[in-house]
């Protein structure tokens, strides 16, 4: 007979294979389509339509990069143009948005105002509203200003949709920030401006980071208006580039499986560089024992 | 040299007043304790003072200077806060020298100054450490050498002990007056523990919904309240107090108890007179148990039942029945007792103090 430590050892060893083995399968399901796009844009299109799947590829070849940044009529798209659209609008919405929305985030965080809390929840109303519903609305403004197919109406659009969760999102970081912190810095000598700069924001810079990212990701991945409001190369975004892997009868999946790649790569990147600031917890022995 | 005066300093929050036009003038040096309850105003004052609150009205006046409009770093303060508020992404030594850093001092400046504060509060082994790898203690001590960097005219201390625990508490309460004697600037300490002010401080503001009740030196508050209120909220355990009416030279309580009035109060009081009886529990006391410094002139004795008692080793707190109430005392050289005893005790009536029982003022004068 075994004794009852022997058996609960038993049972926890059981129970740390079970685990890791729902573990590897979660994890499974979840990079599974990132590894399926990955391996289809090395692949020939008989393979990727293939009934039954086939799981281990035959051949691997790069002949879709080569071909993407190749020139027109060569079966290339100006992925080049797409790239540098995607960065300059992503950028400049990024970085207005989390202006705005550490001025809004202190602002709601620290003052007391009239309206304040209806200003917050109309902040949070206009999440409610599925950005697709103002398309139409937006392109109307648009064409009478002149500004569809601009990085300018694509920036100003993604600004508005990115403010309100940038402020929400800085609001709860800075009031994690005790007050006392900022007043013990302007006793030490600081004005409002640099207890600010000095103190609070590097405090909050966690939650500043993670704005950023999110808010970069929307703008980068965005398709439904940027399909919309974008026309040509002037101001053609990544998302809306793969489209041009669809002609009228065929859809090169192993292009657009490409371009899904490369599309991936610098946001996979910026991500893995801005992560290591969102490390929380700072705040922890500033005050209290 | 830094005097700080107030001058019918008052706040008011829209429609609430905090602070009523409070007077009051602190001498160079000198370590002010402002005490009372919860929300009497004492931190928002000290607040005020330190310009981290506007003022509604009145005067600040630090080192002869109106700094009523000026921000706090225009004011030559510093300040220690109840949750210390170190920076949690400096070191210790950056904490202690950032105020030093905005000022814009030379490397070496800021180097030796820092290290003279952390050799007065023997910090020097925790200066590369950040606040979250400190003790309670070791942030106080943080605190309190961030505040000593500056070389300020004024130090604030706002309730800075009140998140330790009760040995360190004591500890820090020591440190605290060894550094007052050190650095010979203006304390101005907020508490709402009367015994921290009793121990540090020259002179006691007690405040109480936003008025100063009565400023003196810790044995002025103690010996001669100025009102009902200070001697209830100053000494521990507090005073007993309760409700008497002056007839025939005599003090009948509710429950038609009496006790004669003590003669100092004879000839201001009139019979009818509604007023407080107040007695400390060292001058009521199981007769043979009391401080018996041989000068009692004005003794009552009376045989009381003993209804419960607190020993606390060196003494032994009892609370004895009388007018249908618990009064303590406090009983030297104690010896044993139960419930239900009954006892001789002495009520020394030449220490005993007498309120106004509309105006609470000390009848005293």
């Amino acid at each position: 007979m075994m004794d009852e430590n022997a058996s609960a050892r038993l049972m926890r060893r059981t129970l740390t294979v079970a685990h890791r083995v729902v573990l590897f399968l979660a994890m499974l399901v979840i990079c599974l389509p990132g590894i399926w796009i990955v391996l289809s844009s090395l692949r020939p299109t008989v393979e990727i339509m293939a009934k039954p799947p086939v799981w281990i590829p035959q051949e691997l070849s790069f002949d879709a990069y080569v071909a993407m940044f190749s020139g027109i009529g060569k079966g290339g798209i100006p992925v080049l143009d797409y790239f540098r659209n995607s960065l300059i609008i992503s950028v400049t919405s990024t970085v207005i948005a989390v202006a705005i929305g550490m001025a809004g985030g202190y602002a709601f965080a620290r003052y007391r105002f009239r309206g304040k809390s209806g200003m917050f929840l109309g902040l949070m109303l206009t999440r409610t509203v599925p950005g697709i519903a103002m398309s139409l609305p937006l392109f109307f403004v648009y064409a009478r200003l002149g500004i569809i197919d601009t990085h300018f109406g694509m920036i100003l659009a993604y600004v508005a949709l990115n403010i309100p969760f940038t402020i929400w999102l800085i609001d709860g970081f800075f009031r994690q920030v005790p007050k006392d912190l900022a007043e013990a810095a302007q006793i030490d000598g600081c004005t409002r401006w640099q207890a600010f700069w000095q103190v609070e924001f590097p405090l909050a810079r966690p939650g500043i980071a993670s704005a950023a990212i999110f808010a970069f990701l929307t703008c980068w991945n965005e398709f439904a208006l940027a399909s919309q409001l974008t026309r040509s190369v002037n101001s053609k975004t990544l998302p809306v580039g793969l489209l041009d892997y669809t002609a009228e009868f065929t859809i090169d999946w192993r292009g657009m499986c490409a371009l899904a790649v490369v599309m991936i790569i610098p946001a996979l990147t910026l991500t893995y560089i801005v992560q290591k600031h969102l490390v929380g917890g700072l705040t922890s022995g500033a005050v209290k024992g | 040299m830094a005097t700080v005066s107030l001058k019918k300093l008052t706040k008011r929050y829209g429609n609430m007043q905090i602070v009523h036009g409070i007077d009051l003038d602190i001498a160079d040096r000198e370590f002010i304790a402002l005490v009372g309850p919860s929300g009497c105003g004492k931190s928002t004052t000290l607040r005020m003072i330190a310009g981290l609150e506007d003022i509604s009205g009145g005067n600040i006046d630090i080192g002869g200077r109106v700094v009523n409009d000026l921000p706090p770093r225009s004011r030559n303060i510093s300040m220690v806060f109840q949750s210390y508020a170190l920076y949690p992404h400096m070191t210790v030594r950056e904490n202690l020298g950032f105020s030093l850093k905005i000022a814009g001092a030379a490397k070496d400046d800021m180097d030796r100054r820092v290290a003279e504060a952390s050799a007065i509060l023997g910090l020097d082994e925790l200066l590369d450490r950040r606040p979250s790898q400190l003790s309670g203690g070791q942030r106080q001590r943080v605190a309190m050498g961030r505040a000593i960097v500056r070389d300020p005219d004024v130090f604030l201390f706002d309730e800075p002990l009140s998140n330790l625990d009760a040995k360190l508490r004591t500890q820090m309460r020591t440190e605290i007056k060894k550094l007052h004697a050190k650095v010979k600037s203006t304390v101005i300490y907020v508490t709402h523990d009367q015994v921290e002010a009793m121990t540090l401080a020259d002179r006691i503001v007690i405040m109480r919904s936003g008025h100063i009740e009565q400023v003196g030196t810790p044995d002025e508050v103690f010996s001669r309240p100025a009102t009902r209120f200070v001697a209830g909220f100053i000494g521990s355990p507090p005073m007993n107090l309760h409700e008497a009416t002056v007839s025939d030279g005599r003090l009948v309580f509710s429950g038609g108890d009496s006790l004669p009035l003590p003669g100092q109060f004879k000839s201001k009081t009139a019979a009818g007179d509604n007023v407080v009886f107040g007695i400390r529990p060292d001058d009521f006391y199981p007769t043979g148990h009391g401080l018996s410094s041989g000068g009692e002139t004005e003794v009552h004795r009376v045989d009381l039942p003993v209804s419960i008692t607190e020993p606390l080793g060196n003494e032994t707190l009892v609370f004895a029945e009388f007018n249908g109430a618990d009064w303590v005392s406090r009983m030297l050289n104690p010896k044993p007792l139960k419930a239900g005893d009954r006892i001789g005790m002495s009520f020394d009536l030449s220490r005993a103090h007498l309120f106004s029982a509309e105006t609470g003022k000390s009848l005293r004068a």
